[in-house]
């Protein structure tokens, strides 16, 4: 569905990706981990096309995306949950999730969009009057994944979603993560939090210094050795 | 005395519904496309000159005239847009700043070479109509400029609140990155705030030609009006600028009348700076979080 090809992107004058490559097939959810400073929100940003890639090719249901601007991206059903919410702060749960289904195609079926956003996440619900700044850091970033649903998206590429978050909560992020998985959405994890994410991923990539090191099923990452060792400290 | 402070009071709104209108059209292209616009000024008086002239050629009245200056506005300010900021969008905002004020010297003095720097101005059948009534009396022509920038600063604000596009575009003074994620095109909704910025500005100088002159430096004077509005009001709030416009306007007329006419401009002035030191934020502005 998603297939990078020997992906280089430099930030500012630093390269931070180096000959990446990975392949997300549809249906799955798929795990980028690795630490900070790894290159993974440089990763989902080169997909979102919002930096853009020195060479290499990134293809999106067989036609070519790296050169469009971000919003043509999201009009091809590509959509970022950002690190760090990003929500509009001074405007109603309500309106947030309105701007998520902001693409044509979506804006037609806001309605019933709305009503399966608020089925995976019905808190929220109740607080659709209120001002997104006013939310909780749990409450925010559970209002940016369901603004990131809104559109029903093809592909969801999720930044860091359980960063900050209490363990109570990063849990459920990724129980949000599997439900909307259900629902047909391709799910792209990039996540520090590996042991989360490799359990509920079918495909895992290991990114370190901007290269993919090593790449496998979620399970089978989780035994491996060197991510054992590096990662979980076991 | 009472009779003076009520017509005070009804000279400064009068002033303020115009100064509200000028006002956010800049507070809406420096909350959404982060640019102050130094350029603000002229095109006001490009409005007024636009306006002057089908009124002395073709006699168009004023207020008929808008239907030319509004999409003469708008496309000066997507072409602003698009050809000066857009460019520079990236560049350190200093770069910016110079960019919108050489294009404000450019327009001044090109208006100056094409229409000299007499004071014009024009008379319609009703530019001396008063209503009078329990000895004061109020002067139609700003009645209906008031009037008529008030209804439309409140139709952008109502367009800015409930349509699409216009939550978009709020979106984009929010969270940039949030709004760009979400599939909306900025540069395009750059383009269309500075184009509704600039008709903004555009129907105040077409409503202005009545009761005021046009002058190649007329947009100066309302700039800088501006500015103290949106400093005032809160340089992130519409809201605020429009409340902030009539305030600007009443405390003109108060100062006028008991401090002096030539420090009415000194005191708000004086305003501007208190606001600045003690909250930065604007009197109505929202708090940066």
């Amino acid at each position: 569905m998603l297939k990078l090809n020997n992906i280089n992107t430099c930030y500012d004058d630093v390269q931070a990706l180096f000959d990446v490559s990975l392949d997300v097939r549809e249906g799955d959810i798929v795990s980028i981990v690795g630490s900070n400073g790894a290159g993974k929100s440089t990763l989902l940003n080169t997909i979102s096309g919002i930096l853009r890639c020195s060479s290499g090719t990134i293809e999106f249901l067989g036609k070519r995306t790296e050169s469009l601007p971000p919003h043509q991206i999201v009009e091809q059903g590509i959509i970022q949950v950002p690190e760090g919410r990003h929500i509009f702060p001074r405007m109603t749960v309500l309106e947030n999730l309105e701007l998520g289904a902001y693409t044509r195609k979506a804006r037609g079926r806001k309605k019933e969009n709305l009503d399966i956003v608020f089925e995976l996440l019905p808190a929220l619900k109740e607080r659709k009057n209120q001002l997104a700044g006013t939310l909780s850091g749990g409450e925010r970033q559970m209002l940016a994944v369901a603004r990131g649903v809104m559109s029903i998206p093809k592909l969801l590429m999720f930044d860091e979603p359980s960063l900050g978050l209490a363990p109570k909560l990063v849990k459920q992020v990724f129980e949000i993560a599997k439900e909307i998985n259900k629902k047909g959405i391709t799910v792209l994890l990039v996540e520090q939090n590996i042991f989360h994410s490799l359990s509920i991923s079918n495909k895992g990539y290991v990114l370190e210094n901007g290269k993919i090191v090593l790449e496998g099923k979620g399970k089978e990452l989780l035994n491996n050795k060197h991510v054992r060792k590096a990662y979980l400290g076991i | 005395m009472s009779r003076v402070i009520i017509q005070l009071i009804i000279n400064g709104l009068l002033a303020g519904g115009i100064y509200a209108l000028v006002s956010i059209g800049l507070c809406l292209i420096f909350g959404v496309v982060e640019v102050i616009n130094f350029a603000h000024g002229e095109f006001l008086m490009l409005g007024m000159y636009t306006t002057y002239w089908l009124f002395y050629f073709f006699k168009i009245d004023p207020y008929l005239s808008l239907l030319i200056v509004i999409p003469l506005s708008f496309l000066i300010g997507v072409i602003t847009q698009r050809v000066l900021i857009q460019p520079l969008l990236d560049a350190p905002p200093l770069n910016q700043i110079f960019v919108t004020m050489g294009l404000s010297i450019l327009l001044q003095n090109v208006a100056l070479i094409l229409w000299k720097a007499t004071y014009r101005t024009i008379k319609t059948t009703y530019s001396s109509w008063f209503i009078k009534s329990g000895g004061l009396s109020i002067s139609f022509p700003r009645l209906l400029a008031c009037i008529v920038a008030s209804g439309i600063t409140v139709a952008l604000l109502i367009f800015l609140k409930k349509t699409y596009v216009g939550k978009a575009i709020r979106a984009i003074a929010q969270d940039k990155r949030g709004a760009t994620l979400m599939g909306i095109n900025v540069h395009r909704m750059y383009q269309l705030t500075f184009g509704l910025g600039t008709v903004c500005v555009g129907i105040a100088g077409a409503i202005l030609m009545p009761i005021y002159y046009a002058f190649p430096t007329v947009g100066l004077l309302f700039c800088l009006t501006a500015f103290a509005v949106v400093i005032v009001g809160g340089y992130n709030s519409l809201t605020g600028a429009f409340i902030a416009g009539f305030v600007i306007g009443l405390i003109e007329s108060f100062s006028g009348f008991f401090i002096s006419p030539h420090l009415q401009q000194g005191v708000y002035f004086a305003i501007v700076i208190l606001v600045l030191l003690f909250k930065p934020s604007g009197l109505l502005g929202l708090k940066e979080s």
